[in-house]
């Protein structure tokens, strides 16, 4: 198999920082390391099985109603993870709120069963949703790390910052839980990708 | 709630984009003219219009618990909340499916700008997101739903015009290389998120 199908999603084309999808829930939950990593493993699973299911199914479906059918199959994933989570993690599903149900909507999803599972084997099919959603999980929980440590002096809810720190007349930073800063963060993970890697510059 | 205010309020105060962050994907994508922004806001403004009554109605009477009851007692126990995920995302694609044959009919230069983001505002989140937000916050009645839906289609499209109309300005700027395109839009996003904050104190 082509390494490419598990090593691109990293780095040449992450799907947040370069293909752009997915965008909304990277930013909505990444207040709380706690959330962003559920957040993270919860898409990671159901981009991959929805693309293993699309692709064991892409012979039979007719094209023309094919979004309704590849809504469906991930709406069926994502109402499973949906109840696992109410049933084990019940404090973070509410952190959480509509945006596991917002899963379904997650265009790396859609993305991925698009572009990749209707035209390939299902083994491929998996490790490449698998390793997209992986993908977006890294930025989930970096973008998560900043905000938290930087916002609330805490890692997974353990305070971090020192108390003396604190008496020194370090403070929080309260703009970092506000939602506009995520993306401010987003534009700044896309710059030092691009300083790094000139090939993904726009004209 | 009075209904005008909860329209300026779902417009202003919980902008869809600003403060939840929905519908992103084809907001940064098809914001880089100020006309396509607008066909592409239209049409999201009028699916969300049509389908938060629809998904309100189904909710109230068929989806949350007890609604079956006007069937009879012993239906009055059956709770389908579960499965509203999937009648709402079913409601909204075939929306979208009948909006994307008009415009189709209507405007062909507007459905060949639209191109690919057209069958995408399906899964625009900021669609379905109306719909949950409805479900979770529980309007009291249909003309608050429908009040609901317009207000929040109108505040997403509001945003994408404005930020359309910046980034056609920004053309003319000279922002650093790594930063052109992507990296200076999702900042450029976070600065007018932070403007929008301040309508967050306003009690309607």
């Amino acid at each position: 198999m082509d390494k490419n199908i598990y090593l691109k999603p990293f780095w040449t084309s992450n799907p947040v920082t370069v293909l752009v999808l997915g965008i909304c829930s990277a930013l909505a939950v990444t207040v709380k390391l706690e959330a962003a990593c559920v957040m993270a493993i919860s898409v990671t699973l159901v981009t991959g099985f929805s693309s293993l299911l699309v692709s064991l199914l892409r012979n039979t479906i007719p094209n023309r109603i094919r979004i309704i059918v590849q809504l469906i199959v991930a709406a069926l994933f994502v109402i499973l993870v949906e109840q696992v989570l109410k049933a084990y993690v019940y404090e973070v599903s509410k952190q959480l709120s509509v945006f596991v149900g917002l899963i379904i909507t997650n265009c790396i999803i859609m993305g991925r069963i698009e572009a990749f599972a209707l035209g390939n084997k299902p083994f491929p099919s998996f490790v490449d949703g698998i390793a997209n959603g992986a993908g977006y999980g890294v930025i989930l929980v970096v973008i998560a790390f900043f905000r938290e440590l930087l916002g609330s002096g805490s890692i997974f809810g353990f305070k971090i910052i020192p108390d003396a720190a604190y008496q020194a007349g370090y403070m929080n930073n309260g703009l970092l839980i506000l939602p506009p800063m995520a993306l401010i963060l987003v534009g700044c993970i896309v710059w030092i990708q691009r300083s790094i890697n000139k090939d993904l510059q726009e004209k | 709630m009075d209904l005008i205010s909860l329209f300026v309020k779902s417009v202003f105060v919980d902008n869809m984009v600003f403060s939840f962050f929905l519908g992103m994907c084809s907001f940064l994508a098809v914001s880089k003219n100020v006309k396509t922004a607008t066909g592409l806001g239209i049409a999201v403004v009028f699916v969300i219009g049509i389908t938060l009554p629809i998904n309100y109605l189904l909710n109230t009477y068929i989806l949350s618990p007890g609604a079956l009851s006007w069937l009879g007692e012993e239906y009055a126990q059956i709770d389908l909340s579960f499965l509203s995920l999937i009648v709402f995302i079913a409601v909204v694609a075939a929306i979208v499916q009948i909006v994307e044959m008009a415009v189709e009919k209507f405007s062909p230069s507007l459905y060949a700008s639209l191109g690919i983001f057209l069958p995408l505002i399906a899964v625009n989140c900021a669609v379905l997101g109306a719909s949950l937000f409805m479900q979770e916050r529980g309007y009291s009645s249909l003309g608050e739903a429908t009040v609901f839906g317009l207000g929040s289609g109108f505040g997403w499209m509001l945003a994408i015009v404005t930020l359309a109309a910046i980034r056609e300005k920004m053309a003319y700027s000279n922002v650093p290389a790594p930063l052109k395109g992507l990296g200076i839009t999702f900042i450029v996003v976070g600065l007018m998120g932070i403007a929008f904050m301040s309508f967050m104190g306003i009690k309607l």
